[in-house]
């Protein structure tokens, strides 16, 4: 394999435990998202337009249906004879081999394939994230300041930043500490998880941490802690625009519905930055006489003959007549019955909704979720699949 | 059917009234349905009938062809053994390119020797339909014909240019004429022939010798009474696409729900070229009824009986009815559109009012701006 100058490493093992029935038999990075993608296809995305070719795919729960659905890297252009797209789950060595302990451990595992592109630099991402970077501008960034070690920072609302890991850093954003989910945070520039080593400085760490029997093996936890307490080069890339983790039911709720505002946060419109996705190759959408959908996204192979408002409409969805959808997702091939009516749900892939079921309520904020595959005739029954 | 059947899509000659539609590229890739051109169909159902041998004798005007099929992948055409063959003609000299279709096929004889398949399925890429091919090959055994043409019984006279056909009480076809014929029969040609490899070359060489110039027309018309061909009835939904307005008529049809189920679903999914182009976005004042919109497009104003294709534009207040919209065309504010087919990256300024007429659609040349 040839020299590359950066190698991006992708963790997509997260069990995604708090999306509940959605990552029942799915990893988290697969959960669909925004009419026709899944989460992980934003990340890839981004390495395909920052230049990046070597991704190495981190996978370890529930891989069959990702597996199935990265192949070899096509859609992101990633299927290269000189690099490309691995998956690599755990495997088994000569003395046996281990689960991924933790996010560094994964990496550690994998440095046979860093090593064989001999990279100068190594992007550490995660495939749970919705945003579009350019991680090309983070390795200059990285560059110019000579650091060991960027970790890409997002200013959040001072409210929320209990919620994620804090780090301070000084004028010329060198980081100085971290905090992991404050109670009282001094500072709103949260970790998005997305890091540049320098590989020789990683490598380095790597070791040590794996001789360190008491580390959870780590990157937020143990990595970047040991390396501030050794005065590491360690400096913040302030990252400005739209990034969401989409983990629990809420958020991803949340991301989606921030798709549908006249100007989004985040435009999948932009024919510079596209994202790509296997594509389900569906006839276009058919909008019945009587249907109406405003304010929404629908997808290819749609039949819509309800009434959509404020929802996000993936591809093979079958809405029948007189049904109503508020402020929901439908994940692809679903089908809602005749009359039926979803507020503020979220409908698996496959899922049917019987005729005239109503699910949720016009006045109510919780989201309810359907699970992939289900059939709902009575929504008492689907309260006991998930009491949201 | 993999090592059984190939396929042949033939592009010679091709009946073209498609007037400005075709000005820049030739009937296989004008745009249809939303997301498609003409030949996806015609790929697709051989694909779906497990064909994974398909040449395409291109003619003219073939750029956009090449730049559409690529490799064949899209289709699943693009593997190891077998595939894609796009086989433009082999000289351009324009006396050669004038000659009919049983030149160019003898040109390419290489092509059929090499191939190990026994059977050839030849058809065009103007016919809109969704069918199952291994029926046909069945049925062409079981009655040991020559050549087996696939036909539909059209009692309502349909828009474009279709060859008519007759039959026997026993299905042997008895009379076959193109369609300024006088035949007075309502079983139309689907244009999708079957005959044997060995049988087509033979017919191929023998027709030549004897001055002949078209394999349908020629080799096959002036010897049905020699010759066994059967006559094969499909029933499913049949557009020929060969005028402006049957082109016109045909997307149309699209916008009934019964009709768009079997066209780009049964017995098998119609297949393209995929571009990533994000989900449709409707926006707040948006009014979509009876119409086909694809990815890609931002629907402000009021879209009614239309096909949209992929990444139109409808700003707000606009209004568009009764018309057929494609790629990456943009409708001005306040302008409306009735009965109007426009071409690619067409683009409607502001205020404007555009309207053809139910029988003659308002007509706009790619990258038109009005």
């Amino acid at each position: 394999m040839g020299r590359k100058e950066m190698v991006a490493m992708l963790l997509a093992g997260g069990e995604g435990k708090r999306l509940g029935v959605l990552t029942k038999d799915l990893a988290k990075p697969a959960v669909y998202f925004g009419g026709k993608y899944r989460i992980i296809d934003f990340t890839l995305s981004n390495c395909a337009h920052s230049g990046i070719d070597t991704v190495g795919v981190l996978t370890q729960y529930q891989p069959l249906v990702l597996n199935r659905y990265l192949g070899i890297g096509s859609p992101w252009g990633l299927d290269r004879r000189d690099g490309g797209m691995a998956v690599l789950p755990p495997f088994v060595k000569q003395k046996g081999g281990v689960w991924y302990k933790g996010t560094a451990n994964a990496i550690y595992q994998n440095m046979g394939f860093i090593d064989r592109s001999d990279p100068d630099y190594v992007l550490i991402i995660s495939g749970d994230h919705i945003y579009k970077m350019d991680y090309e501008k983070m390795l200059a960034h990285h560059k110019k300041t000579g650091a060991d070690v960027t970790v890409a920072g997002l200013e959040v609302p001072w409210k929320e930043a209990s919620r994620f890991g804090i780090m301070h850093a000084d004028d010329e954003d060198r980081i100085t500490a971290f905090e992991e989910k404050p109670k009282v945070p001094t500072s709103n520039t949260a970790s998005m998880g997305i890091y540049i080593f320098s590989w020789p400085v990683l490598q380095r760490y790597l070791i040590r941490d794996e001789a360190n029997r008491h580390s959870s093996n780590d990157f937020g936890k143990d990595i970047l802690p040991a390396m501030l307490r050794d005065g590491m080069n360690m400096f913040v890339y302030p990252f400005r625009g739209y990034w969401k983790d989409v983990g629990t039911i809420e958020s991803l709720w949340e991301a989606n519905m921030d798709l549908l505002d006249d100007r989004p946060p985040l435009d999948l419109t932009d024919p510079e930055w596209r994202i790509y996705s296997v594509s389900p190759n569906r006839p276009a959408q058919y909008i019945a006489p009587q249907a109406s959908v405003v304010s929404s996204i629908v997808t290819e192979g749609c039949l819509i003959e309800g009434d959509i408002n404020r929802s996000v409409i993936f591809y093979g969805v079958h809405a029948a007549r007189d049904s109503v959808i508020r402020e929901s997702v439908v994940m692809p091939n679903a089908k809602i019955g005749v009359g039926a009516r979803l507020y503020r749900t979220i409908v698996g892939d496959g899922a049917v909704i019987a005729d005239g079921v109503t699910i949720g309520h016009p006045d109510q904020s919780s989201i309810t979720v359907v699970g992939s595959d289900e059939f709902i005739s009575n929504y008492k029954t689907l309260l006991e699949v998930e009491p949201s | 059917m993999k090592n059984k059947v190939m396929g042949v899509i033939n592009l010679i000659h091709e009946p073209d009234e498609l007037e400005i539609l075709t000005s820049g590229r030739c009937p296989a890739t004008v745009p249809f349905g939303g997301r498609y051109r003409l030949i996806d169909f015609m790929l697709s159902n051989m694909v779906n009938s497990g064909i994974s041998r398909v040449a395409v004798f291109a003619h003219t005007k073939y750029r956009s062809l090449m730049d559409h099929l690529g490799s064949g992948k899209h289709w699943d055409l693009h593997n190891r053994q077998s595939g894609l063959f796009i086989l433009p003609p082999s000289s351009d000299d324009q006396q050669e390119l004038r000659r009919g279709d049983l030149y160019h096929m003898f040109q390419n004889r290489d092509y059929f020797t090499r191939s190990q398949q026994e059977f050839v399925v030849i058809s065009r890429s103007h016919v809109v339909c969704n069918i199952d091919l291994a029926p046909v090959i069945d049925f062409h055994e079981r009655q040991d014909a020559d050549i087996t043409v696939v036909c539909k019984r059209q009692t309502d006279p349909i828009p474009g240019k279709s060859r008519k056909v007759e039959l026997n009480s026993a299905g042997r076809v008895i009379g076959m004429q193109d369609h300024y014929g006088r035949l007075d029969s309502d079983l139309l040609s689907t244009e999708i022939y079957v005959m044997r490899r060995d049988f087509l070359m033979e017919l191929v060489e023998t027709s030549l010798a004897q001055g002949q110039e078209h394999l349908i027309r020629h080799a096959i018309m002036s010897r049905l009474d020699r010759l066994n061909v059967y006559g094969y009835l499909f029933e499913g939904y049949l557009g020929m696409v060969n005028t402006l307005e049957s082109y016109y008529w045909n997307n149309m049809q699209m916008l009934r729900s019964d009709v768009w189920k079997e066209v780009f679903f049964r017995p098998g999914s119609i297949f393209t070229k995929v571009k990533d182009e994000p989900p449709a976005r409707y926006l707040e004042g948006a009014k979509v009824s009876g119409s086909l919109i694809a990815n890609g497009c931002v629907v402000e104003g009021m879209v009614i009986n239309s096909v949209l294709f992929r990444g139109v534009k409808v700003r707000k207040g606009a209004i568009i009815r009764n018309s057929i919209v494609m790629q990456n065309g943009v409708i001005g504010e306040n302008s409306v559109l009735d009965y109007a087919i426009l071409d690619k990256d067409v683009v409607i300024d502001q205020g404007r009012d555009i309207r053809g007429a139910a029988g003659s659609p308002f007509l706009a040349g790619k990258r038109k701006v009005i």
